[in-house]
């Protein structure tokens, strides 16, 4: 069953529109990421699912009831803020049990509630402090806390990880994922931070300028990108792009090397081919661009090198152990079905590798 | 009544000077301690002459000797013995009592109103409050006494107390202080299922409450020591608040200032007290706001 189901929703801020259709089905128990660079409207899609902004036109559907001119406090949802939101002048137990206001549980059973909630967050010990005494990550999890209390259909999280230091981040990530397993409530999770969309995601939904880019699961979003935006904004380094001309079955680059590739494109056509650093090596079989090495960086395993070409800087992955120094003169190669084929005019995929 | 503010601060401001004594001196800092205990006399001063002068006979009054040539405490007896200066007392906190309730609720809930919705004539509104500022209280003692005459409200508490239950000042600095609150606090909330005053009394005033002890500070100060307005509004010496009262002492002929004197001292003594209270929230408020998140 759709828990979310979001219909051609358009929003504009006065003139300006910033959504321009928004369609979405999320299944029941999905962890949905929207990811997008800053500005896309993915803070907004969600203030418009939790009722905090109105919506220009299109519907919104919550659990099979469309919300549209609901309160945010009747749709249903639960939304954690990126700054945590939790009132400074009320201790942990006041925060959490804040969620849970407009319940009609008895008072016995709120109480319950709000002592399994701590006791999945690990918080039992903590309930009696005051935020100023909890470190970010605590804080944190009393923001997911006061949201779990009232066991909404949807929850919202807006870049709730953004204030937290790299190693805390890595961890919450992880705990927010656990917890989704246990909890198995939908949850929608926006993010600009692309790492964190694919570790955590059942399904990615990938925004730019106010449309989605693409859906689909972090494997797909990853190795079959519909676009060049989204294989340019998932995965890092981001993908080489190189400009080349459909020639037959072929794609000839501007390196002058031929890519055979049997795709019935027209004769001529101005086509971006796209290879990760991942699948492209120093050496190997046919190369298909050759270059001098400007800078290396070594990641212990492998070394990431930057190699200057006709078709521009482009960055492969060496061995770590015997890399190719700075000024050595290399060719690379690409397994052919790692490789990606853009319209060079619509920037969409031509073809998708296997 | 401000002075004893700045009694306060100057004593504290001058104690830090045996510290400092101990490292070595510069002409700066020399320069800048006799300002500062320059400045501490100026506002100790006229403090000291009133108790001073209050413990005094009234024909030595106009000896200018800080110290009494014989001090006793009749004039305090004689205060606290005369019936009318008690009444005089309760008016005054009655009224900076309302007065502040009043200021606190209202001044704060347009405040919030004008920095957290978004309105046609938002903008508007808020000159029209901030541009009142500009019209001194001599020009409104006239309109509000006709105002007072023609609705009847001459010579009551109400009459006393309408000009000033809600301030533009006091609007303005909420308003400012509101800006401080983030949006999320208050969206949070409304998914919490508050409702829009709820959101204002429970989430909103808790984390302005330094901005609500300065605001109760400075109108309780204000309406404690107001003097224009009540002595034009009350006739019967019954309603008349401290300050009028006390220079009601004496005769026209013989103005008794040993009793002005005795009565002024002890009127400073709730302004302490609400200062002393509201300033602890000050200082814990500042404390709380500091915090991230
Ligand atoms: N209240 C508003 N009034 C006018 N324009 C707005 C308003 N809120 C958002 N916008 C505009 O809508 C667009 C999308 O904003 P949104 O906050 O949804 O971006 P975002 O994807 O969340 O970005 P970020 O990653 O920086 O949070 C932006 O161009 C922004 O300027
Ligand atoms: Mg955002």
């Amino acid at each position: 069953m759709a828990s979310l189901v979001l219909r051609n929703l358009v929003k504009s801020f006065g003139n300006t529109e910033v959504l321009h259709g928004i369609s979405l089905a999320v299944d029941d128990g999905e962890f949905v990421v929207f990811v997008g660079p800053s500005g896309c409207g993915k803070s907004t899609t969600l203030r418009l699912i939790a009722g905090l902004e109105e919506t220009t036109s299109g519907e919104i559907e919550i659990a099979g009831r469309v919300v549209n001119h609901l309160e945010p406090k009747n749709r249903n949802i639960a939304m954690v803020f990126q700054n945590y939101a939790i009132y400074p002048h009320m201790t942990v137990r006041k925060n959490i049990g804040f969620g849970l206001r407009t319940s009609k549980l008895s008072k016995t059973e709120r109480r319950a509630r709000l002592e399994e909630v701590a006791e999945i967050l690990d918080m039992t010990d903590l309930l009696g402090r005051k935020p100023s005494q909890l470190s970010g990550g605590q804080r944190q999890r009393v923001a997911i806390g006061r949201a779990m209390v009232r066991d909404p259909a949807v929850f919202l999280f807006d870049e709730p990880l953004s204030n937290l230091d790299a190693q805390l981040r890595a961890q919450m990530r992880l705990e927010i994922k656990k917890l989704h397993q246990r909890v198995g409530n939908t949850i929608i999770f926006v993010t600009h931070d692309q790492v964190e969309a694919m570790t955590m995601a059942d399904r990615i939904v990938i925004m730019k300028d106010g449309h989605i880019q693409q859906v689909g699961t972090p494997s797909e979003v990853y190795h079959r990108p519909a676009s060049t935006f989204v294989a340019q904004f998932i995965g890092a380094p981001s993908m080489n792009m190189l400009a080349g001309e459909a020639v037959e079955n072929a794609i000839h680059l501007k390196s002058g090397a031929k890519i055979n590739l049997d795709l019935g494109l027209k004769n001529g056509l101005p086509v971006i081919v796209g290879v990760r650093p991942d699948d492209l090596h120093p050496g190997g079989g046919a190369s298909i661009l050759e270059g001098t090495v400007t800078v290396q960086e070594p990641l212990g395993p492998e070394t990431l090198v930057y190699v200057d070409t006709v078709n521009g800087e482009v960055i492969a992955k060496a061995d770590g152990r015997v890399p190719p120094q700075v000024g050595d003169h290399v060719a690379l190669s690409a397994d052919p079905d790692c490789i990606h084929v853009f319209d060079a005019e619509s920037q969409e995929v031509l073809t998708r590798p296997l | 009544m401000y002075a004893v503010n700045s009694e306060i601060q100057a004593a504290s401001e001058t104690l830090p000077s045996k510290h400092a004594l101990r490292k070595p001196v510069n002409m700066g800092q020399i320069c800048r301690w006799l300002l500062l205990f320059a400045g501490g006399i100026l506002m100790v001063a006229p403090i000291a002459y009133m108790i001073s002068t209050s413990l005094k006979w009234p024909h030595e009054i106009y000896n200018l000797s800080l110290v009494p040539e014989e001090p006793h405490l009749e004039n305090y007896i004689y205060v606290l013995e005369d019936g009318r200066f008690y009444g005089w007392f309760i008016n005054s906190i009655i009224i900076a009592t309302i007065t502040t309730a009043s200021n606190i609720i209202f001044d704060s809930l347009v405040g919030y109103t004008l920095c957290k919705f978004r309105f046609p004539g938002r903008y508007i509104v808020f000159i029209a409050i901030l541009s009142t500022l500009m019209i001194p209280t001599e020009m409104l003692v006239i309109p509000w006494y006709l105002m007072s005459q023609s609705l009847g409200w001459l010579d009551s508490y109400w009459g006393i107390m309408f000009p000033g239950l809600m301030t533009a000042f006091g609007t303005f600095l909420m308003k400012q202080f509101f800006e401080t609150v983030p949006d999320d606090f208050i969206e949070a909330a409304r998914i919490d299922g508050l409702n829009e005053l709820q959101i204002w009394w429970t989430v909103a005033m808790p984390l302005v409450r330094p901005a609500l002890a300065a605001l109760a500070i400075f109108v309780f100060l204000g309406n404690w020591t107001a003097f224009i307005w009540p002595l034009i509004v009350t006739n019967s010496v019954e309603m008349y608040t401290l300050p009028v009262g006390l220079s009601s002492f004496g005769d026209e002929a013989d103005v008794q200032w040993e009793l002005i004197m005795t009565g002024a001292a002890i009127s400073t003594i709730p302004t302490l007290i609400v200062f002393l209270v509201f300033q602890r929230f000050i200082i814990r408020g500042v404390v709380m706001a500091g915090l991230k998140g």
